[in-house]
Protein backbone atom coordinates (compact mmCIF):
# COMPACT_ATOMS: atom_id res chain seq x y z
CA UNK A 1 0.00 0.00 0.00
CA UNK A 2 1.14 3.52 -0.75
CA UNK A 3 2.49 5.28 2.30
CA UNK A 4 1.62 9.01 2.41
CA UNK A 5 3.22 11.48 4.79
CA UNK A 6 1.37 11.92 8.09
CA UNK A 7 -0.72 15.08 8.44
CA UNK A 8 -1.18 14.56 12.18
CA UNK A 9 1.22 12.82 14.50
CA UNK A 10 0.86 11.89 18.18
CA UNK A 11 4.09 11.22 20.05
CA UNK A 12 3.79 9.91 23.60
CA UNK A 13 0.78 12.08 24.38
CA UNK A 14 -0.63 12.10 27.91
CA UNK A 15 -3.57 14.04 29.20
CA UNK A 16 -4.53 14.24 32.84
CA UNK A 17 -7.51 16.43 33.74
CA UNK A 18 -7.12 18.88 36.60
CA UNK A 19 -9.25 16.60 38.81
CA UNK A 20 -6.79 13.72 38.27
CA UNK A 21 -8.83 11.80 35.66
CA UNK A 22 -6.62 10.26 33.02
CA UNK A 23 -7.91 11.32 29.61
CA UNK A 24 -5.15 9.97 27.37
CA UNK A 25 -2.28 7.66 28.24
CA UNK A 26 0.87 7.42 26.16
CA UNK A 27 -0.76 7.78 22.75
CA UNK A 28 1.53 7.49 19.73
CA UNK A 29 0.30 7.13 16.17
CA UNK A 30 0.25 8.89 12.80
CA UNK A 31 -2.72 9.86 10.67
CA UNK A 32 -1.93 10.08 6.99
CA UNK A 33 -3.23 12.76 4.70
CA UNK A 34 -6.59 11.99 3.13
CA UNK A 35 -7.43 9.20 5.54
CA UNK A 36 -10.94 8.50 6.84
CA UNK A 37 -10.18 7.48 10.40
CA UNK A 38 -12.81 6.22 12.81
CA UNK A 39 -12.17 6.19 16.54
CA UNK A 40 -14.20 3.74 18.59
CA UNK A 41 -14.35 3.01 22.28
CA UNK A 42 -16.61 2.86 25.29
CA UNK A 43 -18.11 5.95 26.77
CA UNK A 44 -15.36 7.66 28.78
CA UNK A 45 -12.58 5.95 26.85
CA UNK A 46 -11.14 9.31 25.77
CA UNK A 47 -12.44 9.70 22.20
CA UNK A 48 -13.59 13.29 22.61
CA UNK A 49 -10.44 14.15 24.49
CA UNK A 50 -8.30 12.75 21.69
CA UNK A 51 -10.16 14.73 19.05
CA UNK A 52 -10.07 17.99 20.97
CA UNK A 53 -6.33 17.87 21.52
CA UNK A 54 -5.82 18.11 17.74
CA UNK A 55 -7.29 21.61 17.52
CA UNK A 56 -6.17 22.53 21.03
CA UNK A 57 -9.68 22.81 22.45
CA UNK A 58 -8.04 20.64 25.13
CA UNK A 59 -4.43 20.98 26.26
CA UNK A 60 -2.23 17.94 26.68
CA UNK A 61 -0.14 17.28 29.77
CA UNK A 62 2.92 15.82 28.07
CA UNK A 63 4.12 14.49 24.73
CA UNK A 64 3.82 16.18 21.38
CA UNK A 65 1.26 16.57 18.62
CA UNK A 66 2.29 17.81 15.20
CA UNK A 67 -0.04 18.99 12.46
CA UNK A 68 1.58 19.27 9.02
CA UNK A 69 4.97 18.70 10.64
CA UNK A 70 4.68 21.57 13.09
CA UNK A 71 4.35 21.09 16.83
CA UNK A 72 1.12 22.74 17.89
CA UNK A 73 1.75 22.92 21.65
CA UNK A 74 3.18 26.42 21.72
CA UNK A 75 0.69 28.10 19.41
CA UNK A 76 -0.91 31.19 20.90
CA UNK A 77 -3.24 33.92 19.67
CA UNK A 78 -3.11 34.28 15.93
CA UNK A 79 -1.09 31.12 15.32
CA UNK A 80 -3.63 29.10 17.29
CA UNK A 81 -6.52 30.63 15.35
CA UNK A 82 -4.77 29.79 12.07
CA UNK A 83 -4.34 26.20 13.23
CA UNK A 84 -8.03 26.00 14.06
CA UNK A 85 -8.95 27.56 10.74
CA UNK A 86 -7.57 24.61 8.83
CA UNK A 87 -9.30 22.09 11.12
CA UNK A 88 -13.07 21.92 10.90
CA UNK A 89 -15.08 20.50 13.79
CA UNK A 90 -18.49 18.81 13.81
CA UNK A 91 -20.32 18.25 17.08
CA UNK A 92 -22.91 15.79 18.32
CA UNK A 93 -25.21 18.69 19.25
CA UNK A 94 -24.63 20.56 15.95
CA UNK A 95 -23.80 23.76 17.88
CA UNK A 96 -25.54 26.11 15.48
CA UNK A 97 -26.66 29.57 16.53
CA UNK A 98 -30.34 28.71 16.73
CA UNK A 99 -31.79 32.18 16.40
CA UNK A 100 -29.67 33.11 13.40
CA UNK A 101 -30.28 32.30 9.77
CA UNK A 102 -28.66 29.37 8.04
CA UNK A 103 -26.71 31.87 5.95
CA UNK A 104 -25.23 33.59 8.98
CA UNK A 105 -24.38 30.24 10.52
CA UNK A 106 -22.58 29.11 7.39
CA UNK A 107 -20.75 32.42 7.00
CA UNK A 108 -19.58 32.20 10.62
CA UNK A 109 -17.29 29.43 9.42
CA UNK A 110 -15.41 32.02 7.41
CA UNK A 111 -14.78 34.62 10.13
CA UNK A 112 -11.16 33.64 10.70
CA UNK A 113 -10.34 34.94 7.21
CA UNK A 114 -11.42 38.46 8.24
CA UNK A 115 -10.32 41.06 10.77
CA UNK A 116 -12.63 41.18 13.80
CA UNK A 117 -14.27 44.50 12.90
CA UNK A 118 -15.35 43.24 9.49
CA UNK A 119 -16.97 40.18 11.03
CA UNK A 120 -18.92 42.43 13.40
CA UNK A 121 -20.38 44.49 10.59
CA UNK A 122 -20.94 41.33 8.54
CA UNK A 123 -18.73 42.66 5.73
CA UNK A 124 -18.27 39.41 3.88
CA UNK A 125 -17.06 39.57 0.29
CA UNK A 126 -19.42 38.70 -2.53
CA UNK A 127 -17.24 35.71 -3.31
CA UNK A 128 -17.66 34.38 0.22
CA UNK A 129 -21.43 34.86 0.15
CA UNK A 130 -21.47 32.82 -3.04
CA UNK A 131 -19.21 30.31 -1.37
CA UNK A 132 -21.80 29.98 1.41
CA UNK A 133 -24.51 29.13 -1.13
CA UNK A 134 -22.14 26.72 -2.81
CA UNK A 135 -21.26 25.02 0.49
CA UNK A 136 -24.94 24.62 1.29
CA UNK A 137 -25.55 23.19 -2.17
CA UNK A 138 -22.89 20.59 -1.48
CA UNK A 139 -24.89 19.34 1.48
CA UNK A 140 -28.13 19.67 -0.54
CA UNK A 141 -29.61 22.49 1.51
CA UNK A 142 -29.24 25.55 -0.75
CA UNK A 143 -32.97 26.29 -0.53
CA UNK A 144 -32.68 26.75 3.26
CA UNK A 145 -30.32 29.75 3.01
CA UNK A 146 -32.65 32.20 4.77
CA UNK A 147 -34.35 29.78 7.16
CA UNK A 148 -33.73 30.13 10.87
CA UNK A 149 -31.39 27.36 12.04
CA UNK A 150 -33.77 26.10 14.73
CA UNK A 151 -36.50 25.49 12.16
CA UNK A 152 -34.46 22.67 10.59
CA UNK A 153 -34.50 18.99 11.49
CA UNK A 154 -31.52 17.46 13.28
CA UNK A 155 -30.08 15.94 10.12
CA UNK A 156 -30.43 19.23 8.28
CA UNK A 157 -28.78 21.11 11.14
CA UNK A 158 -25.83 18.75 11.06
CA UNK A 159 -25.47 19.33 7.33
CA UNK A 160 -25.53 23.10 7.92
CA UNK A 161 -22.74 22.53 10.44
CA UNK A 162 -20.80 20.67 7.75
CA UNK A 163 -21.38 23.57 5.33
CA UNK A 164 -20.07 25.93 8.01
CA UNK A 165 -16.96 23.81 8.29
CA UNK A 166 -16.50 23.82 4.50
CA UNK A 167 -16.27 27.63 4.64
CA UNK A 168 -12.98 27.19 6.49
CA UNK A 169 -11.45 25.34 3.52
CA UNK A 170 -10.31 22.78 6.07
CA UNK A 171 -7.58 20.24 5.53
CA UNK A 172 -8.87 18.18 8.43
CA UNK A 173 -12.38 17.59 9.75
CA UNK A 174 -12.89 16.35 13.30
CA UNK A 175 -16.35 14.94 13.98
CA UNK A 176 -17.28 14.03 17.54
CA UNK A 177 -20.15 11.55 17.38
CA UNK A 178 -21.79 13.49 14.55
CA UNK A 179 -24.70 11.09 14.18
CA UNK A 180 -25.34 10.08 17.78
CA UNK A 181 -28.62 12.00 17.93
CA UNK A 182 -29.86 11.18 14.41
CA UNK A 183 -32.11 8.45 13.02
CA UNK A 184 -30.64 5.77 10.67
CA UNK A 185 -31.69 7.52 7.47
CA UNK A 186 -30.26 10.95 8.34
CA UNK A 187 -27.25 9.20 9.79
CA UNK A 188 -26.57 7.85 6.32
CA UNK A 189 -26.85 11.27 4.63
CA UNK A 190 -24.48 12.85 7.13
CA UNK A 191 -21.93 10.04 6.96
CA UNK A 192 -22.17 9.96 3.15
CA UNK A 193 -21.52 13.71 3.07
CA UNK A 194 -18.41 13.32 5.21
CA UNK A 195 -17.19 10.47 3.02
CA UNK A 196 -17.78 12.51 -0.12
CA UNK A 197 -15.73 15.45 1.23
CA UNK A 198 -13.01 12.99 2.13
CA UNK A 199 -12.92 11.49 -1.35
CA UNK A 200 -13.62 14.54 -3.51
CA UNK A 201 -11.62 17.17 -1.62
CA UNK A 202 -9.02 14.95 -0.02
CA UNK A 203 -9.92 16.26 3.43
CA UNK A 204 -8.57 14.11 6.24
CA UNK A 205 -11.58 13.06 8.33
CA UNK A 206 -11.48 11.78 11.90
CA UNK A 207 -14.79 10.60 13.31
CA UNK A 208 -15.70 9.33 16.75
CA UNK A 209 -18.41 6.72 16.52
CA UNK A 210 -20.23 4.43 18.88
CA UNK A 211 -21.54 2.16 16.14
CA UNK A 212 -19.17 -0.57 15.03
CA UNK A 213 -21.29 -1.21 11.95
CA UNK A 214 -20.93 2.38 10.82
CA UNK A 215 -17.22 2.32 11.55
CA UNK A 216 -16.78 -0.72 9.31
CA UNK A 217 -18.87 0.82 6.55
CA UNK A 218 -17.09 4.17 6.27
CA UNK A 219 -13.58 3.93 7.75
CA UNK A 220 -10.28 3.47 5.93
CA UNK A 221 -8.79 2.67 9.30
CA UNK A 222 -10.17 2.03 12.76
CA UNK A 223 -8.45 2.82 16.03
CA UNK A 224 -9.81 1.77 19.39
CA UNK A 225 -9.39 3.44 22.74
CA UNK A 226 -9.88 1.98 26.17
CA UNK A 227 -9.31 3.93 29.37
CA UNK A 228 -7.28 6.52 27.48
CA UNK A 229 -5.01 3.99 25.78
CA UNK A 230 -4.73 3.05 22.14
CA UNK A 231 -5.64 -0.64 22.18
CA UNK A 232 -6.48 -1.25 18.54
CA UNK A 233 -5.23 0.12 15.22
CA UNK A 234 -5.91 -1.54 11.87
CA UNK A 235 -6.57 -0.58 8.27
CA UNK A 236 -10.12 -1.55 7.34
CA UNK A 237 -8.91 -4.48 5.22
CA UNK A 238 -7.47 -6.14 8.32
CA UNK A 239 -10.43 -5.60 10.61
CA UNK A 240 -11.77 -9.02 11.46
CA UNK A 241 -15.28 -9.79 12.65
CA UNK A 242 -14.63 -10.25 16.37
CA UNK A 243 -11.93 -7.60 16.69
CA UNK A 244 -14.04 -4.74 17.82
CA UNK A 245 -15.84 -6.70 20.52
CA UNK A 246 -12.57 -6.69 22.37
CA UNK A 247 -12.56 -2.89 22.45
CA UNK A 248 -16.06 -2.82 23.80
CA UNK A 249 -15.33 -5.20 26.62
CA UNK A 250 -15.88 -3.58 29.97
CA UNK A 251 -12.69 -3.06 31.96
CA UNK A 252 -13.79 -5.77 34.44
CA UNK A 253 -14.47 -8.18 31.56
CA UNK A 254 -11.06 -7.46 30.11
CA UNK A 255 -9.30 -8.44 33.29
CA UNK A 256 -11.23 -11.66 33.71
CA UNK B 1 -32.61 -12.23 42.15
CA UNK B 2 -30.78 -10.42 44.89
CA UNK B 3 -32.24 -7.29 46.40
CA UNK B 4 -30.67 -4.21 44.86
CA UNK B 5 -28.36 -2.36 47.19
CA UNK B 6 -29.63 1.15 47.79
CA UNK B 7 -26.97 3.75 48.57
CA UNK B 8 -27.21 4.86 52.18
CA UNK B 9 -28.24 8.41 52.81
CA UNK B 10 -26.44 10.27 55.53
CA UNK B 11 -28.35 11.23 58.67
CA UNK B 12 -28.52 14.86 57.52
CA UNK B 13 -29.86 13.89 54.09
CA UNK B 14 -32.49 11.59 55.54
CA UNK B 15 -34.06 14.17 57.82
CA UNK B 16 -33.69 17.13 55.38
CA UNK B 17 -31.63 18.96 57.98
CA UNK B 18 -30.51 21.64 55.52
CA UNK B 19 -33.97 22.51 54.22
CA UNK B 20 -35.54 22.65 57.68
CA UNK B 21 -32.59 24.60 59.06
CA UNK B 22 -32.88 27.29 56.42
CA UNK B 23 -36.64 27.61 56.87
CA UNK B 24 -36.30 28.05 60.64
CA UNK B 25 -33.48 30.55 60.20
CA UNK B 26 -35.60 32.59 57.77
CA UNK B 27 -38.57 32.66 60.16
CA UNK B 28 -36.36 33.73 63.05
CA UNK B 29 -34.81 36.50 60.96
CA UNK B 30 -38.25 37.68 59.82
CA UNK B 31 -39.67 37.91 63.34
CA UNK B 32 -36.48 39.44 64.72
CA UNK B 33 -36.34 42.14 62.08
CA UNK B 34 -40.00 43.05 62.66
CA UNK B 35 -39.28 43.35 66.38
CA UNK B 36 -36.12 45.38 66.01
CA UNK B 37 -37.44 47.85 63.46
CA UNK B 38 -40.65 48.27 65.42
CA UNK B 39 -43.00 47.57 62.55
CA UNK B 40 -46.49 48.00 63.94
CA UNK B 41 -49.19 46.44 61.79
CA UNK B 42 -51.92 47.79 64.04
CA UNK B 43 -50.81 51.36 63.37
CA UNK B 44 -51.15 50.77 59.66
CA UNK B 45 -54.83 49.86 60.02
CA UNK B 46 -55.72 52.52 62.58
CA UNK B 47 -54.32 55.21 60.27
CA UNK B 48 -56.05 53.87 57.19
CA UNK B 49 -58.63 56.62 57.65
CA UNK B 50 -56.11 59.34 56.76
CA UNK B 51 -55.30 57.50 53.59
CA UNK B 52 -58.97 57.34 52.55
CA UNK B 53 -59.24 61.02 53.36
CA UNK B 54 -56.39 61.73 50.94
CA UNK B 55 -58.03 59.64 48.26
CA UNK B 56 -61.28 61.54 48.66
CA UNK B 57 -59.49 64.85 48.25
CA UNK B 58 -57.80 63.54 45.11
CA UNK B 59 -61.04 62.23 43.66
CA UNK B 60 -61.73 65.39 41.71
CA UNK B 61 -58.85 65.72 39.23
CA UNK B 62 -58.21 69.18 37.83
CA UNK B 63 -58.25 68.14 34.20
CA UNK B 64 -57.19 71.54 32.82
CA UNK B 65 -53.91 71.05 34.67
CA UNK B 66 -53.05 68.40 32.04
CA UNK B 67 -51.81 70.99 29.57
CA UNK B 68 -49.32 72.29 32.16
CA UNK B 69 -47.76 68.93 32.92
CA UNK B 70 -47.40 67.59 29.38
CA UNK B 71 -44.07 69.36 28.89
CA UNK B 72 -42.46 68.15 32.16
CA UNK B 73 -43.88 64.70 31.57
CA UNK B 74 -42.16 64.55 28.19
CA UNK B 75 -39.00 65.73 29.90
CA UNK B 76 -39.34 62.89 32.40
CA UNK B 77 -39.69 60.34 29.58
CA UNK B 78 -36.67 61.77 27.81
CA UNK B 79 -34.66 61.64 31.03
CA UNK B 80 -35.67 58.04 31.57
CA UNK B 81 -34.84 57.00 28.00
CA UNK B 82 -31.47 58.76 28.03
CA UNK B 83 -30.53 57.51 31.48
CA UNK B 84 -31.56 53.93 30.76
CA UNK B 85 -29.79 53.87 27.40
CA UNK B 86 -26.52 55.24 28.76
CA UNK B 87 -26.66 52.91 31.76
CA UNK B 88 -27.48 49.85 29.67
CA UNK B 89 -24.74 50.63 27.14
CA UNK B 90 -22.12 50.72 29.90
CA UNK B 91 -23.65 47.63 31.48
CA UNK B 92 -22.93 45.39 28.47
CA UNK B 93 -19.11 45.18 28.78
CA UNK B 94 -19.37 44.87 32.56
CA UNK B 95 -21.95 42.10 32.24
CA UNK B 96 -19.62 40.23 29.90
CA UNK B 97 -16.74 40.62 32.37
CA UNK B 98 -18.93 39.31 35.21
CA UNK B 99 -20.24 36.21 33.43
CA UNK B 100 -18.58 33.08 34.79
CA UNK B 101 -19.08 31.17 31.52
CA UNK B 102 -17.16 33.78 29.50
CA UNK B 103 -14.50 34.96 31.94
CA UNK B 104 -12.56 32.18 33.59
CA UNK B 105 -10.28 34.52 35.51
CA UNK B 106 -11.77 34.55 39.03
CA UNK B 107 -10.03 37.74 40.04
CA UNK B 108 -11.20 39.79 37.10
CA UNK B 109 -14.73 38.50 37.55
CA UNK B 110 -14.67 39.05 41.29
CA UNK B 111 -13.41 42.61 41.01
CA UNK B 112 -15.99 43.52 38.37
CA UNK B 113 -18.79 42.07 40.47
CA UNK B 114 -17.56 43.85 43.58
CA UNK B 115 -17.60 47.12 41.67
CA UNK B 116 -21.14 46.44 40.45
CA UNK B 117 -22.26 45.58 43.99
CA UNK B 118 -20.85 48.89 45.19
CA UNK B 119 -22.72 50.80 42.48
CA UNK B 120 -25.94 49.02 43.38
CA UNK B 121 -25.51 49.85 47.03
CA UNK B 122 -25.63 53.61 46.37
CA UNK B 123 -29.26 54.69 46.91
CA UNK B 124 -30.62 56.60 43.92
CA UNK B 125 -31.83 59.41 46.17
CA UNK B 126 -28.30 59.94 47.46
CA UNK B 127 -27.00 59.96 43.88
CA UNK B 128 -29.63 62.51 42.90
CA UNK B 129 -28.71 64.75 45.84
CA UNK B 130 -25.03 64.58 44.90
CA UNK B 131 -25.59 65.30 41.22
CA UNK B 132 -28.01 68.13 41.90
CA UNK B 133 -25.22 69.63 43.97
CA UNK B 134 -22.75 69.13 41.12
CA UNK B 135 -24.83 69.98 38.04
CA UNK B 136 -27.37 72.25 39.69
CA UNK B 137 -31.13 71.84 39.61
CA UNK B 138 -32.30 70.38 36.31
CA UNK B 139 -32.57 67.28 34.20
CA UNK B 140 -28.80 66.68 33.78
CA UNK B 141 -28.60 65.58 37.39
CA UNK B 142 -31.61 63.34 36.78
CA UNK B 143 -30.15 61.71 33.69
CA UNK B 144 -26.81 60.97 35.38
CA UNK B 145 -28.56 59.53 38.42
CA UNK B 146 -30.79 57.31 36.31
CA UNK B 147 -27.82 56.21 34.18
CA UNK B 148 -25.86 55.04 37.22
CA UNK B 149 -28.91 53.44 38.81
CA UNK B 150 -29.75 51.59 35.56
CA UNK B 151 -26.14 50.58 35.07
CA UNK B 152 -26.01 48.84 38.44
CA UNK B 153 -29.33 47.09 38.01
CA UNK B 154 -29.07 46.17 34.32
CA UNK B 155 -25.53 44.81 34.49
CA UNK B 156 -26.61 42.25 37.08
CA UNK B 157 -29.70 41.27 35.09
CA UNK B 158 -27.58 41.05 31.94
CA UNK B 159 -24.84 38.84 33.32
CA UNK B 160 -27.39 36.48 34.79
CA UNK B 161 -28.88 36.16 31.30
CA UNK B 162 -25.44 35.55 29.80
CA UNK B 163 -24.80 32.77 32.28
CA UNK B 164 -27.83 30.81 31.03
CA UNK B 165 -26.85 30.65 27.36
CA UNK B 166 -26.10 27.51 25.40
CA UNK B 167 -22.31 27.17 25.17
CA UNK B 168 -22.40 24.98 22.04
CA UNK B 169 -22.25 27.80 19.49
CA UNK B 170 -19.33 29.38 21.39
CA UNK B 171 -17.44 26.10 21.18
CA UNK B 172 -18.14 25.96 17.45
CA UNK B 173 -16.96 29.51 16.83
CA UNK B 174 -13.86 28.89 18.92
CA UNK B 175 -13.06 25.79 16.86
CA UNK B 176 -13.40 27.85 13.69
CA UNK B 177 -10.58 30.13 14.87
CA UNK B 178 -12.67 33.20 15.71
CA UNK B 179 -11.40 35.93 18.01
CA UNK B 180 -13.01 36.47 21.44
CA UNK B 181 -14.95 39.50 20.26
CA UNK B 182 -16.24 37.74 17.16
CA UNK B 183 -17.31 34.81 19.32
CA UNK B 184 -19.30 37.12 21.59
CA UNK B 185 -20.84 38.92 18.63
CA UNK B 186 -21.85 35.79 16.73
CA UNK B 187 -22.56 33.22 19.42
CA UNK B 188 -23.51 35.18 22.55
CA UNK B 189 -25.37 38.25 21.31
CA UNK B 190 -28.11 36.49 19.30
CA UNK B 191 -28.87 34.32 22.31
CA UNK B 192 -29.31 37.21 24.72
CA UNK B 193 -30.56 40.10 22.61
CA UNK B 194 -34.26 39.54 23.22
CA UNK B 195 -33.88 39.25 26.95
CA UNK B 196 -31.64 42.32 26.94
CA UNK B 197 -34.32 44.35 25.20
CA UNK B 198 -36.93 43.02 27.57
CA UNK B 199 -34.87 44.00 30.63
CA UNK B 200 -34.06 47.35 29.06
CA UNK B 201 -37.76 48.15 28.75
CA UNK B 202 -38.40 46.92 32.27
CA UNK B 203 -35.71 49.26 33.57
CA UNK B 204 -37.12 52.10 31.49
CA UNK B 205 -40.49 51.60 33.14
CA UNK B 206 -38.91 51.65 36.60
CA UNK B 207 -36.98 54.77 35.67
CA UNK B 208 -40.09 56.67 34.60
CA UNK B 209 -41.53 56.05 38.04
CA UNK B 210 -38.21 56.70 39.77
CA UNK B 211 -37.71 60.00 37.99
CA UNK B 212 -40.95 61.33 39.43
CA UNK B 213 -39.42 60.86 42.86
CA UNK B 214 -36.05 62.25 41.78
CA UNK B 215 -37.82 65.44 40.71
CA UNK B 216 -38.40 65.98 44.41
CA UNK B 217 -34.71 66.67 44.84
CA UNK B 218 -34.64 69.07 41.93
CA UNK B 219 -33.53 66.57 39.34
CA UNK B 220 -35.99 67.81 36.74
CA UNK B 221 -39.12 66.40 35.12
CA UNK B 222 -42.60 65.79 36.44
CA UNK B 223 -41.41 65.27 40.00
CA UNK B 224 -40.93 68.99 40.46
CA UNK B 225 -44.61 69.50 39.78
CA UNK B 226 -45.59 66.58 41.96
CA UNK B 227 -43.73 68.11 44.86
CA UNK B 228 -45.24 71.55 44.23
CA UNK B 229 -48.83 70.27 44.12
CA UNK B 230 -48.34 68.30 47.33
CA UNK B 231 -46.76 71.25 49.12
CA UNK B 232 -49.64 73.46 48.11
CA UNK B 233 -52.19 70.81 49.10
CA UNK B 234 -53.48 70.88 45.52
CA UNK B 235 -54.48 67.24 45.63
CA UNK B 236 -56.62 67.62 42.53
CA UNK B 237 -53.46 68.43 40.60
CA UNK B 238 -51.60 65.59 42.29
CA UNK B 239 -54.30 63.26 41.01
CA UNK B 240 -53.74 64.41 37.43
CA UNK B 241 -49.99 63.92 37.72
CA UNK B 242 -50.38 60.43 39.13
CA UNK B 243 -52.89 59.48 36.44
CA UNK B 244 -50.68 60.89 33.68
CA UNK B 245 -47.66 58.95 35.01
CA UNK B 246 -49.82 55.85 35.16
CA UNK B 247 -50.74 56.31 31.49
CA UNK B 248 -47.06 56.61 30.54
CA UNK B 249 -46.14 53.49 32.52
CA UNK B 250 -49.03 51.59 30.96
CA UNK B 251 -47.95 52.63 27.46
CA UNK B 252 -44.34 51.52 28.09
CA UNK B 253 -45.63 48.28 29.56
CA UNK B 254 -47.79 47.73 26.48
CA UNK B 255 -44.93 48.47 24.11
CA UNK B 256 -42.56 46.17 25.96
CA UNK B 257 -45.12 43.36 26.06
CA UNK B 258 -45.70 43.76 22.36
CA UNK B 259 -41.98 43.81 21.55
CA UNK B 260 -41.36 40.78 23.68
CA UNK B 261 -44.07 38.84 21.85
CA UNK B 262 -42.70 39.88 18.46
CA UNK B 263 -39.08 39.17 19.37
CA UNK B 264 -39.27 35.91 21.28
N1 LIG C 1 -13.42 18.54 31.65
C1 LIG C 1 -13.14 17.35 32.24
N2 LIG C 1 -12.66 17.32 33.50
C2 LIG C 1 -12.37 16.16 34.09
N3 LIG C 1 -12.52 14.96 33.52
C3 LIG C 1 -12.99 14.91 32.26
C4 LIG C 1 -13.33 16.11 31.55
N4 LIG C 1 -13.78 15.76 30.33
C5 LIG C 1 -13.71 14.43 30.27
N5 LIG C 1 -13.24 13.90 31.43
C6 LIG C 1 -13.00 12.48 31.73
O1 LIG C 1 -12.04 11.99 30.82
C7 LIG C 1 -12.38 10.69 30.38
C8 LIG C 1 -12.48 10.65 28.88
O2 LIG C 1 -13.61 11.45 28.49
P1 LIG C 1 -14.05 11.64 26.98
O3 LIG C 1 -15.12 12.66 26.97
O4 LIG C 1 -12.86 11.90 26.14
O5 LIG C 1 -14.65 10.22 26.65
P2 LIG C 1 -15.43 9.75 25.34
O6 LIG C 1 -14.72 8.53 24.86
O7 LIG C 1 -15.58 10.86 24.40
O8 LIG C 1 -16.81 9.32 25.95
P3 LIG C 1 -18.28 9.45 25.30
O9 LIG C 1 -18.41 8.31 24.36
O10 LIG C 1 -19.19 9.32 26.49
O11 LIG C 1 -18.36 10.78 24.64
C9 LIG C 1 -13.66 10.33 31.10
O12 LIG C 1 -13.34 9.57 32.24
C10 LIG C 1 -14.25 11.65 31.51
O13 LIG C 1 -14.99 11.52 32.68
MG1 LIG D 1 -17.25 12.01 23.75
Amino acid sequence: MEQTAPIISFKGVNKVYSNGTVGLKDISFDISRGQFLVVVGLSGAGKSTLLRTINRMHEITSGEITVEDESISDYKGKALRLLRRKIGMIFQGFNLINRSSVEKNVLSGRVSYYPTWKTIFGLFSKADKEKAVHSLARVNLAEKLYTRADELSGGQQQRVAIARTLMQDPKIILADEPVASLDPLTTKTVMDTLKRLNQEDGITVIVNLHSVALAREYADRIVGLRAGQLVYDQPIGNVAEGDLDQIYQTPEGAKA
Amino acid sequence: MSTPTIPRRSWAQRYHVKGIGWTVLMLVLLVASAQMTGVNVGMFFSNLGQFTNLLVRMSNPAWDYTTVIIQPLLETIQMAILGTTIGAAFAIPFAVLSASNLIHNRWLRGLTRLFLDLVRTLPDLLLAAIFVAIFGIGSTAGVVTLAIFSFGMVSKLFYEVIETIDMGPLEALESVGATKITIIWYAVLPQILNQFISYFLYTLEINVRASTVLGYLGAGGIGVFLQRSLNEFNYNQTAVIILATLVVVLVIDGVSNHLRRVLL
